[in-house]
């Protein structure tokens, strides 16, 4: 018998494609079930954030920062206005460091939330999807009681907070924390342990200690690897060097030991949650200088200031030529550079496998076409 | 310390290219900053910074592209997880022909963040392996992060 003939074929994954979760096109070649190439194609989103930037006030600009990554605004939120605040060299009150380290950390629990959810949900679990969103929107209220919005708080000021928290709202952050110690470790036991899902994702989309550092892949992906970079340590902004925590790292590299890290890290957040509301002190939420917003006028110079988003490491390059409007923003986002991994780490996986190692990556497409 | 490191960086850069290749060295915001010309910046410097065992730079934060009017930049935001220092790498280049060497060949980190430059600047990166648009389409015309880029209301529908 004569060898079979075969031949590839090229198959448009998206831009509308569920799993992706936003617009996003991954241009396939496939050998039967094989995968041969990806490209990765983008911009579906892209709003020209960066451009927007040069036309506003420096505090114009807050809001437009809550539209990169939806999930997690507080900590773009806090990048933007930290960056300033370096080029201003201005103190921030301490009551307003203790507010933003509360919401950017209810945030990341809310964002991984999503995450879990979802994750499950594009490999074939329906009914995990309920129980993250029923703790997520327990989150997202307290963040609303805060802000007064959901999702895009525009909450961070570049100097403080814009609003102080409302009568016994930190007893009632406490009161979440506890329910979420619970709840969480009740979705652990019911998921983690579970026999369909480990074959799906164990020893699934491996990824090298070398591979992450090289392909600049940061937050839960890089620490699912074995590399314990993570900015509140490395190099601790706000008063993250105050609490008591721990960067929770796996050394597999593969799409559970990223599900693992996003789990303990959740516990490690309602730490730094439950002592922050402990030690949060009475006081002013903002600077003098921060409430008159249309004054800010940073002297000429640049910055290059990092955090740590629930998606990898966020950046602004801020440059400033002494005029009341930015010169140059640069936006680093973490999904956009996490995601690029994406044509080398498909090659040679099964098809079946491209969902489960896409959704591990955690990526969020308003971030990543900005 | 970081005064430290910046004389290393510029004593390893010298010993390799010779006197006088770096415009300025100097701190900002406590870390080092070191600014190069564009016919200064090559492979074999991209990999003193990733590879000499003193410095290892191996993890590429961030790639910004900045249009001076007078002449153009990139900066990279180099970081080593190893040794736990910054860098700030500003490479120059003229305005009418901005062409800087791809840090893509050293860092793979800079694929997509120097297609990006590309695509809202318009900075010629030789050595990229694929160089081309990514957030716009691939027919637009000019490149939106240019100071001189006029915005087109009515192309965009805006008008």
């Amino acid at each position: 018998m004569s060898e079979l003939k075969t031949e590839t074929m090229t198959l448009n994954m998206g831009p509308q494609h569920p799993s992706t979760h936003g617009v996003f096109r991954l241009q396939l070649k496939v050998d039967g079930e094989t995968i041969k190439e990806a490209i990765p194609v983008m911009g579906y989103l892209h709003r020209g954030s960066e451009k927007l930037a040069e036309r506003f006030l420096y505090s114009q600009f807050i809001p437009y920062t809550d539209r990169l990554d939806y999930l997690n605004a507080m900590t773009n939120n806090y990048v933007y206005c930290a960056a300033i605040e370096d080029l201003l060299e201005w103190e921030v009150p301490e009551r307003a460091e203790y507010l933003r380290v509360i919401t950017m950390e209810l945030n990341r629990i809310a964002s991984h939330l999503v995450w879990w959810g979802t994750y499950l949900l594009d490999i074939g679990a329906m009914s995990p999807f309920l129980y993250a969103f029923r703790d997520r929107e327990t989150i997202l209220d307290r963040l609303n009681e805060i802000s007064g919005a959901r999702m895009t708080f525009n909450y961070h000021r570049i100097g403080g907070v814009k609003w102080d928290s409302p009568d016994g709202w930190i007893e009632k952050v406490q009161e979440t924390v506890k329910e979420l110690y619970e709840n969480i470790q009740e979705f652990n036991v019911l998921v983690t342990g579970n026999e369909v899902f480990r074959a799906r994702t164990i020893g699934v989309g491996r990824l090298s200690k070398e591979q992450v550092i090289n392909w600049g892949l940061s937050g839960p992906i890089a620490r699912g690897s074995g590399i314990a970079i993570d900015v509140r340590k490395t190099e601790p902004y706000s008063i993250y060097d105050r609490f008591d925590f721990e960067i929770p790292t796996e050394q597999e590299g593969d799409v559970f030991a990223r599900y693992k890290v996003r789990i303990a890290e959740m516990f490690q957040s309602l730490r730094i949650i439950e002592q922050a509301c402990e030690q949060i002190p009475e006081g002013d939420i903002i600077t003098k200088k921060g409430k008159r917003l249309m004054m800010i006028k940073p002297p000429a110079g640049e910055v290059y200031r990092r955090a740590e988003a629930s998606k990898g490491e966020i950046g602004v390059y801020a440059i400033s030529n002494g005029k009341n409007k930015p010169y140059r923003i640069k936006l680093r986002r973490p999904s956009f550079v996490n995601v690029s991994i994406l044509q080398h780490l498909l090659v040679g996986e099964s098809i079946q496998n491209l969902v489960a190692i896409f959704g591990s990556l955690d990526v969020v497409l308003g971030e990543v076409d900005a | 310390m970081s005064q430290e490191l910046l004389d290393l960086i510029v004593e390893k850069i010298h010993t390799l290219q010779g006197e006088e290749v770096i415009e300025e060295a100097k701190l900002n915001f406590e870390k080092p900053m070191i600014i190069l010309g564009s016919d200064h910046w090559n492979l074999a410097t991209a990999k003193l910074l990733h590879d000499e065992e003193s410095l290892q730079f191996d993890f590429l934060s961030c790639v910004t592209g900045v249009d001076y009017e007078e002449h153009m930049e990139v900066i990279y935001n180099l970081y080593s997880t190893k040794l736990d220092h910054y860098l700030y790498l500003k490479v120059k280049t003229p305005r009418e022909e901005p062409v800087i060497m791809s840090a893509d060949q050293v860092w793979k980190a800079a694929d997509y963040m120097e297609r990006e430059t590309y695509d809202l600047l318009g900075i010629d990166f030789p050595g990229h392996w694929r160089l081309k648009r990514i957030l716009l389409e691939d027919d637009w015309e000019g490149h939106p992060l240019r100071k001189d880029y006029i915005t087109d209301k009515k192309a965009l529908g805006l008008d």
